[in-house]
C-alpha cells in the first residue's frame, strides 16, 4: 500500500508517520506537499501532527483550505482511506470528514506522556489487527486535544460505533467527552485520533503498539 | 471604498473555556473581586469592500460555527 503524507509549514511528525508506514510490510511512503493538489497515485492518506500554518486562527482552520486538502476532501468522499493523527486530526474537524471539533484541554496545559488507550470497536479498516477492548500503550502531545461534539451527535457516535478509541481508566488526558481519543466517520474510511501511533512503532521507544494502526490499514487494503 | 469591520468571535455559551477560567481565577489574586463569568474569545478586523461578504467568511473560515458564536460589527 502506497501511504501519502500531508506536510504542511508547520507539520512535525510528518517524517514518523513515513517510517511507520514503511515498517509495515507491503507499506512504502511518500510526502504529500500541501501546496500540491496532485495526490500522486497514493492509496492511502495520512494527516500528520505538528502545528499546520503555525495553527492560526484556529487549530486546522487555514490547513483545511490548502490545495492537498481539497483533493484530500475528494479521495476520502470517494471512499479512500485517510488518518488524521493529532493536528491531522484537527484538520479532518475542520474539513468537515469527521464530525465534531478539538477544543484546548481541560487543564489548560500542554500534556506529553504515554496513555492507555482502549479499542472500543476492532474492525477493518484501522483497528481490524486489534481485538475488541485490547489496551494500546500511545503517547500523546498536544494543548488543544478535548474532543467535542454536541450531546445529540455524541449518541449518535455511540450508537453507530464511530467511537474506535477512548482513553482507558480515568487516563483521560484532556477532558475529551465520553473520554473519546479517535472517532471515524459513519462511512469508516476516515479516522482521526489524538494519540501519536507513529511514535510507538519501535521497541526504542517503549511500545510499538502504535504500528497496529498501520498494519491494519495495509491489511485492509489487500 | 472599504469599510472597516471587526469580527468578534466567541466560544459558544454551555462549553467550557479554559481560557476565560484561567483569567477568571487570576484577578482576584491581584485584588480584582467581584469578577465572575470570564469568556476568552478573538476580535479579527478587517476593510473590506462589500461587507455582505463578512457573513460568510466567518461560516467558512473566521470561526467555527460549531463551538464559537460570531458578531459582526461593522463602523459605519
Amino acid at each position: 500500500m502506497k501511504f501519502g503524507v500531508v506536510r504542511f509549514p508547520g507539520s512535525c511528525d510528518e517524517v514518523d508517520a513515513v517510517l511507520a508506514c514503511e515498517r509495515v510490510p507491503g507499506g512504502s511512503a511518500q510526502i504529500l506537499w500541501h501546496g500540491d493538489p496532485d495526490l500522486h497515485g497514493i492509496e492511502a492518506v495520512v494527516v500528520p501532527g505538528g502545528f499546520s500554518y503555525g495553527d492560526y486562527l484556529r487549530v486546522g482552520a487555514i490547513a483545511r483550505f490548502s490545495p492537498v486538502m481539497e483533493s484530500v476532501i475528494r479521495f476520502a468522499r470517494e471512499g479512500g482511506l485517510v488518518l488524521g493523527i493529532c493536528n491531522g486530526f484537527q484538520v479532518l474537524c475542520e474539513a468537515g470528514l469527521l464530525p465534531g471539533a478539538l477544543l484546548p484541554n481541560i487543564e489548560r496545559r500542554f500534556v506529553c506522556r504515554q496513555v492507555n488507550v482502549e479499542v472500543v470497536r476492532a474492525g477493518k479498516p484501522f483497528t481490524g489487527d486489534c481485538a475488541d477492548g485490547e489496551v494500546l500503550s500511545i503517547p500523546v502531545k498536544h494543548t488543544t486535544g478535548r474532543y467535542y461534539a454536541p450531546p445529540d451527535v455524541l449518541g449518535s457516535l455511540e450508537a453507530r460505533g464511530q467511537i474506535l478509541l477512548r482513553y482507558a481508566q480515568d487516563g483521560n488526558p484532556n477532558g475529551s467527552s465520553n473520554d473519546i481519543a479517535g472517532v471515524s466517520n459513519a462511512d469508516g474510511n476516515v479516522f482521526g485520533l489524538m494519540p501519536h501511533p507513529e511514535h510507538a512503532v519501535d521497541p526504542l521507544t517503549g511500545s510499538v503498539d502504535g504500528l497496529k494502526i498501520f498494519t491494519s490499514m495495509v491489511h485492509a487494503h489487500g | 471604498m472599504s469599510t472597516r469591520a471587526r469580527v468578534l468571535v466567541r466560544p459558544k455559551a454551555g462549553i467550557l473555556d479554559p481560557q476565560g477560567v484561567a483569567v477568571e481565577r487570576a484577578l482576584p489574586a491581584l485584588g480584582f473581586e467581584g469578577v465572575s463569568n470570564v469568556h476568552v474569545g478573538r476580535l479579527i478586523e478587517l476593510d473590506i469592500e462589500d461587507p455582505s461578504q463578512l457573513a460568510a467568511m466567518c461560516e467558512k473560515l473566521l470561526a467555527n460555527p460549531l463551538i464559537e458564536d460570531f458578531e459582526i460589527v461593522s463602523e459605519p
